[in-house]
């Protein structure tokens, strides 16, 4: 405390919408950002850019924000990411906000980087955790090759982190918040270099992991796609929802919306199945909150089974097969009794 | 002709890549015997750069930074089929964060020359960030669209891609000079030929360092990087493992039957 202490500008939630939805994500963040804006003795404020987007403002100063930057505008309807960028950029310039947090969307992975590197200052990716430390720094944690890395910013302003969905829990919404709503132009960009010439949509099949009760995840061990296609009919056969590893999914064997953890999704199964992953920290942070968790994997040393409930060493590409006949017979008994 | 520029990046397998430990003390990666291969998204973006050089007059400059051993990640890009590889490589560069990083690369592509297409994977495999791509484009204030899954069109001044969004994808056009991240969906990359490698002997990689790029100092590695790691906390599992024995089948049967125990089969 031998420092004076410095004011210190607004905490700021850049919130996002589709087809004028807010996002789910956007008011987690809010809830852990009004923490961290008490905590310092600062404002927090957001920055919505969409169209026809006005009633969604009220549930921002509902999760917390006490101001509410709104681009509601066609130029904003889409994300864009000259506009975007630009018209974030120069308002952080303005007030110079002490934190930035977006959410680890499409959008937001790749906005993120751009403002970042515009303002000149650090970004980290998709932490699991957001703390103050001693000296008043946001410590960023991520996870790392076995273990948790707290990642700072001591320099420069604002402090930046993208955060995925789930990872924090929305706050009750309270309506009885005021906020201040500030109206945002488009921002005059002469060159049009890049043009969203169309959007669209594509639901995924199958359960969704995030409200799956069973999620059964595979990884590298599964060796080639015949093994994959294994983990898959395990997943079928159990009605759950399909996940998956960076690795698996760097093969080709699975698609990228499968990836589960720091940089995937969060999921909290009521039944967890690892199937031939060697329990990286990237993707176990994502099940964390599962009920219970089985690993199957052919090394009896693998880190996965210091961090399940339990454990069975086998190959998978054998023990696989074997288990959904197993299954199999169980469900068969089921039908006929 | 047409000038791209992809940059890749030497990771630990991501296959035996739980080997990787952190040294509580020193707060660096124990990487143990893990080997380094190009980052398998990087691979995609080397692709797309062959493909067009199989239909258009096209060089292929292969960029990677990293300490001297990463000279043959870009080797191996060469061997694929790049035409000049250029190696950022300076005891300085070393721990930088993707700002730091971004900017040396950048400042490495504008010594390369005129540049039309520059492509990137969308994420490395260790770091799991996907920052590089995207500063790179704002160092050097061009375009970017990142998590390209299909080049849809490929004209001298403008192309046409289809990117990956949250429940879909969005068709852009994009003005050159610009840059592109991809994912594993935009091609299957070929694996190395025999013929790939004899060819590859009689390419040079250069090798620059922080002179060459004339930068300073301060803006590059550890001095360069905003972020810094902090700290290390191991994390520890409230889990105790119960492993389940006997022969193959007796394991299965005992998993069902504890599945059978949580109520959900």
């Amino acid at each position: 405390m031998a420092e004076q202490k410095k004011s210190v500008g607004s905490v700021w939630v850049i919130a996002e919408q589709i087809d004028c939805r807010l996002l789910s994500v956007s008011t987690q963040l809010l809830g852990k950002a009004r923490k961290l804006a008490d905590e310092l003795h600062t404002s927090l404020e957001t920055i919505l850019l969409g169209d026809n987007i006005d009633r969604q403002t009220q549930q921002l100063i509902a999760a917390g924000a006490e101001r509410v930057y709104l681009g509601n505008t066609p130029e904003f309807a889409f994300y864009h990411p000259e506009i975007y960028t630009e018209t974030i950029v120069s308002l952080a310039r303005e007030h110079k906000p002490e934190i930035i947090l977006m959410g680890s969307t499409s959008a937001g992975r790749e906005l993120a980087p751009l403002v970042a590197a515009r303002l000149e200052t650090g970004l980290t990716a998709h932490c699991i955790d957001l703390v103050l430390d001693e000296d008043r720094n946001l410590e960023q944690r991520i996870p790392a090759y076995g273990g948790l890395l707290s990642i700072i910013c001591p320099e420069r302003r604002p402090q930046m982190a993208t955060i995925a969905k789930g990872v924090f829990s929305a706050p009750e919404p309270d309506e009885t918040r005021t906020g201040e709503i500030i109206a945002l132009g488009a921002p005059d960009i002469a060159s049009q270099r890049i043009q969203t010439l169309e959007i669209i949509r594509e639901e995924p099949e199958g359960v969704p992991l995030e409200s799956a009760d069973i999620v059964v995840a595979g990884g590298a061990g599964a060796g080639d796609r015949e093994g994959w296609s294994k983990i898959s009919e395990l997943a079928n056969t159990l009605n759950a929802a399909l996940g998956s590893t960076r690795p698996a999914v760097d093969e080709g064997w699975t698609e990228l919306t499968t990836m589960i953890g720091q940089s995937g999704k969060m999921v909290s199964p009521q039944l967890y199945i690892g199937v031939g992953l060697s329990g990286e920290q990237q993707h176990l942070v994502g099940v964390v909150d599962a009920k219970v968790m089985v690993a199957i994997n052919n090394d009896d040393k693998s880190p996965v089974f210091e961090q399940v409930d339990f454990g069975i060493v086998e190959d998978c590409r054998e023990f696989v097969p074997v288990l959904i006949e197993k299954i199999k017979a169980y469900q068969e008994r089921l039908t006929v009794c | 002709m047409l000038n791209i520029v992809v940059c890749v990046k030497g990771v630990p397998d991501p296959k035996q890549a739980c080997n990787i430990k952190i040294d509580p003390d020193t707060k660096t990666l124990l990487r143990c015997d893990v080997p380094m291969v190009v980052n398998p998204l990087d691979k995609n973006a080397m692709e797309v750069a062959l493909q067009l050089k199989a239909k258009t007059d096209a060089r292929i400059t292969v960029l990677s930074m990293g300490p001297p051993e990463a000279g043959n990640i870009v080797k191996e890009c060469l061997a694929l089929g790049g035409d000049q590889g250029i190696l950022l490589s300076d005891p300085a560069f070393g721990g930088a964060d993707t700002f730091a990083t971004a900017y040396t690369l950048a400042k490495g592509i504008q010594k390369i020359g005129p540049y039309d297409v520059i492509l990137c994977g969308m994420a490395s495999s260790d770091g799991s960030t996907e920052w590089v791509g995207p500063q790179i484009a704002t160092f050097l204030k061009i375009p970017v669209v990142t998590m390209v899954k299909e080049v849809v069109e490929t004209d001298p001044s403008t192309w046409k891609v289809k990117a990956n969004i949250d429940n879909g994808y969005r068709l852009m056009q994009v003005k050159l000079p610009a840059l592109f991240t991809v994912t594993r969906e935009v091609n299957t990359p070929k694996n190395l030929s025999f013929s790939g490698i004899i060819k590859a002997r009689k390419k040079e990689i250069e090798q620059w360092g922080i002179d060459d790029l004339g930068v300073s100092q301060g803006s590059v590695g550890l001095k360069g990087s905003p972020t810094i790691v902090s700290q290390l906390n191991t994390k520890v599992s409230n889990r105790n493992v119960e492993f389940i024995k006997g022969t193959r089948e007796e394991k299965a049967e005992s998993l069902v039957q504890k599945l059978i125990g949580t109520g959900l089969l």
